[in-house]
């Protein structure tokens, strides 16, 4: 039973991250329709930004809270002009050409952002130190990192903060008219074009704390980081109902809860197998996802 | 544009017939011939395993120099041409193709990781072009053909050394096993590891697997923590181990970790931390050994590479060129057929980890030590294992010593037992390896006095 138990705290601890990535996923989905592949790549920028502010600030030598916070910061302010400028530079001209024009061009951001960043800082994986780690908590025989705390804390106030801005602001009034449709929307006087920027820069932002909970938890960042998390993000978005904020925090939860689950009662070789083939039976019963319900409840 | 073209015409006639010079140059081995003998290197210098890669290349380059200094090879110098596979079984393979078939190299030096050197050696022995590897452990490496050579001691022996270590000086009764299934390095040691351990009494506990590449291993620890083991054997590399270490002790595993030489990276303690302090590993050699013959190497590099410690892997490298420079000088003449008969009929080559010898299957038979990590992620010397079944060391030579509890030094079974069974760390290795020394080599005894 505890290690049943550990294995949930582990589980929903990882899915924290899936689900902070997938919530970008989700919102560009829900407005654009596209599948923003460079998602993940953002978020490893965002782990970078950390590793490098933590190193040159001296911030890596003793981690602290108030120094995570301000790096944080600084990883959020870089990924969101990231963001911006992906959606200015690749994706904005590709607006009204077919879709699988943009979802090529998202693929080629992917691996401009992947091999660029390995050709400029290079390939080899380094230590991240940006939270304090502490000594892990236990309670009756589960044990819990602080990061893991931190990083479950972080990702629902998010997800609340992300879902009170959608639907209790006139920005997130307006994304919800841009993802309903475009035209009819620009003709009501909503400015698409900003709406569509500001929803690359709030993902890319949530990409950065992402990034950085992450280069927390597994003290590992290199070039192509963003490749695995940022495909099984994109997985758990669609498991929850793509275009849907509650639903991505699901999938991202459900997806971290299988894979530990499956690798600590079957075998770690067959948990990406194992997890994904559970997603397929989820989608085959219920194709728009756990949350989604068809087209109106996008965002 | 016409004249653009023309001009393009002649610059690629000019590479052409510049190509066309070198390839006679240096196809042309043998004879009276004085140009350069090229030699290949492939390694992983970027990826995951850089550090590999980059110590090996620095190992060889010594080696290479010290060759060259001295006047080469039948009087001709000696070029390693490096390519990097970035870590990836397929870049290895095309690396191999490229400097057997365009550059013409005479013998290969590589890779690291056997499943690396497993890509590589079907295109060396296709091409009858001998092949090396510095420490490329797993036995299937040299199987390919008998072209495949090399310098370090293989998995069956590193998982013998550590289930010898864990049972007869930590005395471990239960440990559980974590290996990478994406490896063959780590799976040849954890079966190893597993049959030894369990025929010397112990029980295996648990038996997880990981991939490598994987950031999580919390499940698999958190089974392996209610099996209750005395300790976990980990033979992976060290990019994995620094993240399973660290995880481990966050789900409350503290038992200590027992691992191979994929440790062997000054990154290992830089991801890994204090998690790892207490852990222990085989490797080929130990920096902090005295013997002489390993403090000169270690100037020697610290010197060319300012001040950089040499890790097993450059020493490793380092005696793979000395061994493949060694069987160039002795071969009729240097072509892959004569080289390779020089590098089978290597006996006691004095390399710098140990008195190298190859046996029938092309592998090197040499000892042992195990290395505790230490505060502050200092590797100490805690012991030294001799392959099963080698001569024992002489008697007469070793000085007695008193028993302190740490390893045999000669795990042989059915060995006579020494009253230097069980040394102290540091006066050890060196009185071990002098013994060795003298008793292989008939080093005068007055030698080993001195260290």
């Amino acid at each position: 039973m505890t290690d049943f138990l550990q294995h949930l705290v582990n589980g929903v601890s990882q899915g924290a991250i899936f689900a902070l990535i997938a919530l970008g996923y989700t919102m560009v989905y829900g407005v654009l329709q596209l599948i923003n592949f460079a998602h993940g790549d953002v978020f490893m920028v965002g782990a970078m930004v950390g590793y490098y502010a933590a190193k040159y600030t001296g911030a890596a030598e003793s981690p602290g809270i108030p120094s995570a916070i301000g790096i944080t910061l600084l990883a959020m302010l870089a990924c969101g002009l990231l963001g911006f400028t992906i959606e200015r530079v690749a994706y904005r001209r590709l607006r009204s050409s077919p879709r699988l024009n943009s979802l090529i061009t998202a693929i080629g951001v992917s691996f401009l952002l992947e091999y660029g960043g390995q050709f400029l800082v290079g390939p080899n994986p380094r230590k991240a130190d940006v939270l304090p780690t502490g000594s892990p908590l236990t309670l009756g025989g589960v044990s819990i990192g602080s990061v893991d705390v931190i990083t479950i804390v972080a990702s629902c106030l998010l997800m609340f903060a992300l879902q009170r801005i959608v639907f209790h602001t006139r920005m997130g009034t307006a994304m919800r008219a841009v993802s309903w449709n475009p035209s009819v929307a620009a003709l009501m006087g909503v400015n698409v074009d900003r709406v569509i920027s500001f929803t690359f820069v709030l993902g890319s932002v949530l990409a950065a704390v992402a990034g950085i909970l992450y280069s927390a938890k597994y003290a590992k960042v290199d070039p192509l980081m963003g490749l695995m998390p940022g495909l099984k993000a994109f997985v758990a978005a669609v498991l929850g109902g793509i275009g849907n904020v509650p639903g991505a925090m699901l999938g991202g939860f459900l997806l971290g809860v299988a894979e530990q689950l499956v690798s600590g009662y079957v075998s770690s070789s067959w948990k990406d197998a194992i997890a994904f083939a559970i997603l397929i039976l989820i989608l085959l019963v219920k194709p728009t996802g756990l949350l989604g319900r068809g087209q109106p409840e996008k965002v | 544009m016409r004249r653009m073209s023309a001009k393009f015409l002649v610059c690629v006639l000019a590479v052409a017939i510049g190509c066309k010079q070198e390839q006679q140059g240096g196809g042309n081995v043998g004879g009276a011939d004085t140009a350069a003998i090229k030699v290949g290197e492939v390694g992983s210098m970027t990826g995951t395993e850089a550090t590999f890669g980059t110590s090996s290349h620095n190992g060889i380059q010594l080696a290479t120099n010290e060759v060259n200094g001295a006047g080469g090879i039948k009087g001709r110098q000696i070029v390693v041409i490096a390519l990097d596979d970035q870590g990836k079984p397929e870049e290895a393979a095309t690396a191999a193709t490229r400097l057997i078939s365009s550059e013409h190299v005479i013998a290969l030096l590589g890779e690291v990781a056997s499943t690396r050197s497993l890509f590589m050696a079907p295109k060396a022995q296709a091409a009858k072009v001998p092949m090396v590897s510095p420490s490329s452990t797993n036995e299937k490496v040299t199987a390919v053909g008998d072209y495949i050579f090399r310098a370090c001691f293989i998995d069956p022996f590193q998982g013998y050394v550590m289930a010898k270590f864990a049972t007869d000086t930590l005395k471990l009764k239960k440990a559980a096993i974590l290996r990478d299934v994406r490896n063959d390095y780590s799976v040849g040691l954890a079966k190893v590891f597993n049959d030894n351990f369990t025929k010397l009494g112990g029980q295996i506990v648990d038996n997880q697997s990981y991939s490598s590449g994987d950031v999580d291993f919390k499940a698999q620890l958190t089974n392996i923590k209610s099996a209750a083991p005395q300790a976990l054997y980990i033979p992976g590399y060290y990019t994995d181990v620094g993240l399973i270490a660290r995880q481990a002790r966050e789900v409350g595993l503290t038992v200590p970790l027992l691992g191979g030489d994929g440790w062997d990276s000054e990154k290992l303690y830089e991801i890994g931390g204090t998690a790892l302090e207490g852990s222990y590993f085989s490797n080929h050699y130990s920096v902090d050994d005295p013997s002489p013959r390993i403090q000169e190497f270690v100037a020697k590099f610290k010197k060319a590479y300012g001040g950089q410690v040499p890790d097993s892997l450059a020493a490793q490298a380092y005696d793979a060129a000395g061994m493949l420079f060694d069987a160039m000088k002795r071969a009729n003449d240097v072509s892959g057929p004569a080289i390779r008969d020089a590098l089978a009929k290597t006996k006691d080559y004095r390399g710098v980890t140990g008195d190298i010898t190859m046996d029938d299957k092309r592998n090197a038979t040499k000892p042992a030590v195990v290395l505790r990590v230490g505060k502050g992620g200092k590797y100490e010397y805690s012991g030294r294992i001799q392959p099963e079944g080698t001569k024992e060391t002489n008697p007469a030579a070793e000085p007695p010593k008193k028993t302190e509890g740490d390893t045999a030094p000669n795990a042989a079974p059915g060995s006579r037992p020494t009253p230097t069974q069980a040394p102290a760390p540091g006066a050890t290795t060196s009185a071990q390896s002098a013994a060795n020394t003298g008793q292989r080599q008939g080093v005068p005894a007055g030698e080993h006095s001195k260290k």
